[in-house]
């Protein structure tokens, strides 16, 4: 097995190194197949691992590559750590990853940069099993950070567009401010607790639960602080609440990855730490409660914005942080399991949504404004039929008592449940559970607008009065001077994007029924094998499962309230959106401007260090070092210089004479001292 | 093997000899330049290979000084010499990047080329001798010594304003050598001795330390540079001509940060215990000041100076946080930057020498007509930042996690320096590289000739390695800081 799990994890970088440094002299087609078949070999023996987990005899192990870091007490290790929690990762971003990449052949046709952009999409895969696979706090950095260069690389793909570079940029520096965090996080830990590796800090734990910690005059409770440092790492990189303003913009980055990285993987990185942790989160009472908030207020704040955004990308991009925000409160409520296997079924259907969308984008060339579709369905009838499915999956439909129905339904309704579950005994999983509810019939009401609005109705494309305005364009335009007549028809993609949206339908369809009771249900116990622990005083994915009928019914009423409002606003009285977003309601217009954040932190952080850096420069470094140093003393000396004599002259040479004549004096005196 | 640290140190001597021969046979002209860039090559890479000897034969368990050589030299000074695993470290990262000077000098330098080389090659002799010497007197006499050449190089081969920098640049070491000098000349009339293993074990009163402390401070903390005395290197940087740059930032900057390694710490342990508060907090400014002003820089070699000062920031107060975590940081963050900042100050240089300005908002959009200058570029650019996997990392984690148990805040403050440095170092790789290339001078532009590759493949190995393996550098340095800082923690009863 040792050699398996080192082969899912270096295939992937291998290929990208043969893809990236060599891209040039291959060829495309000769980076493209290296990188695929690479991913290819990745996802079958991920798989493999995968099911000799959950159905064969293996247990956990990790294998020791190379040693680190290793300073004192200070050691890391660069291992590969297969568990239940890696092993569920390794199949959900090999196979991800590996329908991205073939999906690619297709969308990137018409790109001159194939082998750059392959070679990213493998190093980034093999950043992200890196961090899946760590076996210390130090590779986890390692992969968090390793995804976020690969991620800052896509977004920015397209370099030669200003608003793709800015995206880069934001979404680097905003996780840079979560990692600020996790770093603090990881320091506190190995203060407190002598190491780095998980092995060594986990049974530490209930003792250290008990400890604290003096700070400014303030006594914290100590696996508290740390969670909660961690935390900020986690809500950096998956786009929780003050921290999610990067997700958004990332969609300047191709479709393909938006799916890979900022829907299906990276982004639920967060969530995974969290779970790993499992075993400090549950001794840390403080930092869980928050997490349960700010998980549930993103939830709630995504899926506000959600509803008004008319960029079909955006759209999207909004309801993978809504749903982020989902996993985030599961795992304050003590629900990891639930919030590993919304992960999964989330991986499934999101990435299903975002290459439908991508198919969509591909079929209109270039257009993302859904303003400007309508009608597409009989144009692409694959690419809808693989939408619905995904749409029915994220608005979670089934039916409670026969436990039947899309992969959403499970993973989403445990959550629900769990944090009602939880809501008997903590007032803010009760909280969450109520916002959790009000969210899934957001969550089905934008959900169904965008697949109304872009597949049923009148077509809106067919006249040229659509606008080149501001809303962003994932367009190969700016790249290619391949430019499309906005004449043509919509057409379906090619079969090498289609095949993926299968794949991931049939995913986005059976993955919750074939898995909950592993993940979630009877067999989870035997399924996670200690990867996840709950505390003794942890019931509360056993609770789950007994709440009231109406708790499990209401998700479902929720939902089709949403469908049906939706369906109402989008297709019955079709118009009537166009007529409530130009009325600018306030409300609409605080949901439409994502509630401000860009224009807080513009004039609040950006503003404060353009003016901090220019104030230290010109009036700290300029007037007041330079003014009283040496510029002062350069005046002063030319004042007596100029009465005194040629002292002062100005050439380097005399300077340097000056220096030796110090040294020589050093000599003398040595000298007489010594003799 | 006694001799081989005199030989690796005089060494480039040696290649001085060969080039005044040279010129005093054929005259000026441009054969002389020619066979003077290949001699200073061959010296360069010779003292490199003896340094590589020097590293494989050091005994990595022994604490102590290693291939001393102690011979009477006259009038009762003592030529002394030495390496541990902190100062081996330095002999090797000078010897590496001395060659890579020199390539990269072999185009850009056309006047005064012999001379340029003589210079380059004295101030390896004299940069090696400040790491190897083991007595004061020699000490002083390479550190200062090491100025000269420096100071020419910057106030002949410079640019414009090279008057101006040269001069601010001695007016800050002027301060700090004139009061260094004071207390070397003290500590010989208190001690009796100008041995450094002597002086490190004497133990000098503690209100003496605190003056000692504080000469010697002016000395290393103009040198680091650190906040605020720091004003003469976006100076000296943006004058010097790039290989200049190079060492500047890579070589000479440590010796400040060796400095307070072999004398602060050990000979004046209380006061150094005394005056972390203080290192600490000129420590954090720097790293949050300068980070910020080079934010806001619109010149590329300016922003990378500023750059430089705030991860020397991370550099001192590792280097007092009096814990081995913080202590390797410290170390490692040197060495690190050393590779790491003088790559990027030779990626300033590629565009320089094409398009003579260093003014950022002259370029954008290299990316289309440099895709390989764009990924050397960036790597070094990840490495200013801090990225996981590059050298950067190691240092930056380390001296943090250092810091943060001797003082919390203090590593607090330091921590947004992790954010800023992402903050301007990618919105000048942005600047420069990304978007459509508007400038009509810049379509023309070439990409990285093999002479260049040539200077970029060994920097992009070192920081690869060293990202990936840092342990390659712990196990030489293990014994030499366990033994400073058990040294250190015995002293203030720690």
């Amino acid at each position: 097995m040792d050699i398996i799990v080192t082969l899912i994890v270096f295939a992937p970088l291998l290929a990208a190194a043969i893809a990236g440094l060599s891209g040039r002299r291959i060829g495309d087609i000769a980076s493209q197949a290296i990188t695929t078949g690479a991913l290819i070999l990745a996802c079958g023996l991920s798989w493999y691992t995968f099911s000799q987990w959950t159905w064969g005899h293996m247990e956990a192990f990790t294998v020791n590559l190379l040693p680190f870091i290793h300073v004192g007490d200070f050691v890391s290790n660069w291992a590969i750590r297969i568990d239940a929690l890696s092993c569920v990762m390794l199949i959900v971003v090999t196979t991800v990853s590996m329908l991205v990449h073939v999906y690619s052949w297709g969308y990137m046709a018409e790109d001159p940069d194939k082998p750059r952009f392959f070679a990213y999409l493998s190093l980034f895969t093999f950043a992200m099993l890196a961090l899946v696979t760590a076996a210390d706090f130090m590779q986890l950095f390692f992969g968090w950070e390793g995804v976020g260069l690969a991620s800052y690389l896509l977004i920015g793909f397209w370099y030669k567009k200003p608003s793709a570079s800015a995206a880069a940029i934001k979404a680097f520096v905003v996780n840079r401010v979560g990692d600020f965090g996790f770093a603090l996080g990881i320091m506190t830990v190995f203060w407190a607790f002598g190491s780095v590796q998980f092995a060594e800090i986990f049974p530490q734990m209930a003792q250290g639960a008990t400890r604290t910690w003096a700070f400014a005059g303030y006594t914290f409770p100590l696996v508290d602080i740390a969670c909660f440092l961690l935390f900020i790492g986690a809500m950096g990189k998956s786009a929780q609440f003050f921290l999610h303003t990067w997700l958004p913009d990332a969609m300047e980055g191709p479709t393909p990855v938006s799916a890979l990285i900022h829907a299906a993987t990276m982004v639920t990185a967060g969530v995974y730490m969290l779970c790993l942790l499992s075993p400090m989160f549950e001794y840390a009472p403080v930092a869980k409660n928050i997490v349960t908030v700010i998980g549930a207020i993103t939830a709630l704040f995504a899926a506000t914005v959600g509803l008004t955004q008319n960029d079909i990308k955006r759209v999207i991009a909004y309801s993978t942080c809504s749903q982020l925000g989902y996993m985030f409160f599961a795992v304050g409520i003590g629900a990891y399991q639930a919030a590993m296997f919304h992960l999964f079924t989330h991986a499934f259907f999101k990435a299903l949504l975002f290459l439908g969308a991508g198919s969509v984008i591909h079929g209109m060339h270039h257009e993302q404004d859904m303003r400007n579709y309508g009608g597409l369905a009989k144009y692409m009838k694959w690419t809808f039929a693989t939408m619905m499915v995904g749409t029915i999956a994220i608005t979670g439909l089934g039916i409670p008592n026969l436990h039947l129905g899309f992969a959403g339904f499970y993973s989403k309704d445990t959550i629900i449940e769990a944090a009602f579950a939880g809501g008997q005994h903590n007032g803010f999983s009760m909280f969450a559970f109520y916002i959790g509810l009000l969210v899934a019939g957001l969550t089905a009401f934008y959900s169904w607008r965008l697949a109304f609005f872009t597949f049923n109705g009148h077509a809106r494309w067919g006249n040229e009065a659509h606008g080149h305005d501001a809303h962003g364009h994932d367009d190969h335009a700016a790249q290619d001077d391949h430019g499309h007549g906005h004449d043509h028809k919509p057409h379906e993609s090619p079969w090498v994007m289609l095949v993926p949206l299968i794949a991931l339908s049939i995913g986005a369809v059976f993955a919750g029924f074939f898995f909950v009771e592993y993940f979630v249900g009877h067999h989870q116990e035997e399924f996670w094998r200690g990867a996840i622990f709950n505390a003794p005083t942890n019931h509360v994915l056993h609770e789950a499962h007994e709440v009231p009928e109406w708790v499990k019914w209401s998700p479902l009423v929720v939902s089709v309230l949403g469908l049906l409002g939706a369906a109402y606003v989008y297709l019955l009285k079709e118009g009537l959106g166009a007529k409530l977003a130009a009325r600018n309601g306030p409300l609409y217009v605080f949901f439409y401007n994502k509630w401000f954040f860009d224009e807080l932190y513009q004039a609040t952080f950006v503003r404060l260090a353009k003016f901090l850096g220019d104030l230290f420069w010109k009036g700290g470094d300029q007037k007041i070092i330079d003014g009283l140093g040496p510029d002062g003393v350069s005046a002063v000396s030319y004042e007596i210089g100029r009465r005194t004599g040629k002292l002062q002259t100005g050439y380097v040479y005399h300077y340097a004479f000056v220096m030796l004549l110090g040294v020589a004096s050093l000599l003398l005196f040595a000298l007489i001292k010594f003799r | 093997m006694t001799g081989l640290l005199s030989l690796t140190t005089f060494a480039p001597m040696i290649g001085v000899a060969v080039l005044l021969a040279v010129r005093a046979i054929q005259g000026d002209g441009p054969k002389t330049d020619g066979l003077a860039r290949w001699i200073a090559l061959a010296t360069t890479l010779v003292t490199f290979a003896l340094s590589i000897v020097l590293v494989l034969q050091f005994d990595a368990n022994n604490p102590g000084f290693q291939f001393v050589e102690d011979v009477a030299w006259f009038a009762g000074l003592h030529y002394r010499m030495g390496v541990d695993g902190i100062s081996v470290l330095f002999v090797l990262l000078t010897a590496f990047l001395l060659p890579i000077c020199v390539i990269a000098s072999w185009k850009s330098i056309d006047k005064r080329v012999v001379e340029y080389f003589i210079a380059f090659l004295v101030l390896e002799t004299l940069v090696i001798g400040v790491f190897c010497a083991l007595d004061l007197v020699l000490f002083y006499l390479f550190f200062e010594g090491g100025l000269v050449p420096m100071f020419l190089i910057i106030g002949i081969w410079g640019g414009k304003r090279r008057v101006y920098a040269a001069y601010k640049f001695f007016l800050y070491t002027l301060l700090g050598s004139v009061l260094m000098l004071a207390a070397i000349l003290s500590m010989i009339g208190i001690a009796g001795t100008s041995s450094i293993p002597d002086l490190m074990v004497f133990k000098f009163a503690p209100w003496l330390q605190t003056w000692l402390w504080l000469a010697f401070f002016a000395s290393f903390a103009v040198k680091m540079p650190m906040w605020p005395v720091h004003t003469w290197l976006p100076d000296a940087h943006v004058e010097a001509p790039t290989a200049g740059s190079v060492i500047l930032a890579g070589i000479l900057l440590k010796m400040g940060g060796y400095g307070f390694m072999r004398f602060s710490l050990p000979m004046f342990p209380n006061a150094s215990e005394m005056f972390q508060p203080l290192v600490f907090a000129m420590s954090a400014i720097a790293v949050v000041y300068t980070s910020l002003i080079a934010f806001r820089q619109t010149d590329i070699k300016k922003l990378i100076a500023y750059s430089s000062v705030a991860h020397m920031g991370f550099v001192t107060m590792g280097i007092f946080s009096g814990n081995t975590v913080g202590e390797q940081g410290a170390l490692y963050q040197m060495i690190s930057h050393g590779v790491i900042s003088g790559a990027l100050f030779l990626c300033v240089g590629v565009v320089y020498d094409r398009m003579h300005t260093r003014e950022i908002a002259f370029y954008g959009g290299l990316t289309q007509r440099m895709p390989w200058y764009a990924a050397v570029f960036l790597l070094f650019t990840m490495g200013n930042v801090g990225l996981p996997g590059t050298s950067g990392f190691v240092g930056e984690i380390l001296t943090m996690t250092g810091v943060y148990q001797a003082s919390t805040w203090t590593a607090l403050v330091a921590a947004t320096g992790v954010i800023l440095s992402a903050v301007y170092a990618l919105t000048l790789y942005r600047r420069v590289m990304f978007g459509e290339i508007t400038n009509p001078e810049l379509m023309t532009i070439t990409d990285l000739d093999k002479r260049e590759l040539l200077i970029f493949v060994p920097l992009i190995i070192a920081t690869l390695v060293l990202g990936i393996y840092p342990n390659l550098v712990f196990n030489l340095t293990a014994s030499s800081v366990d033994g400073l800082v058990g040294a250190w923690r015995a002293a203030v009863g720690g």
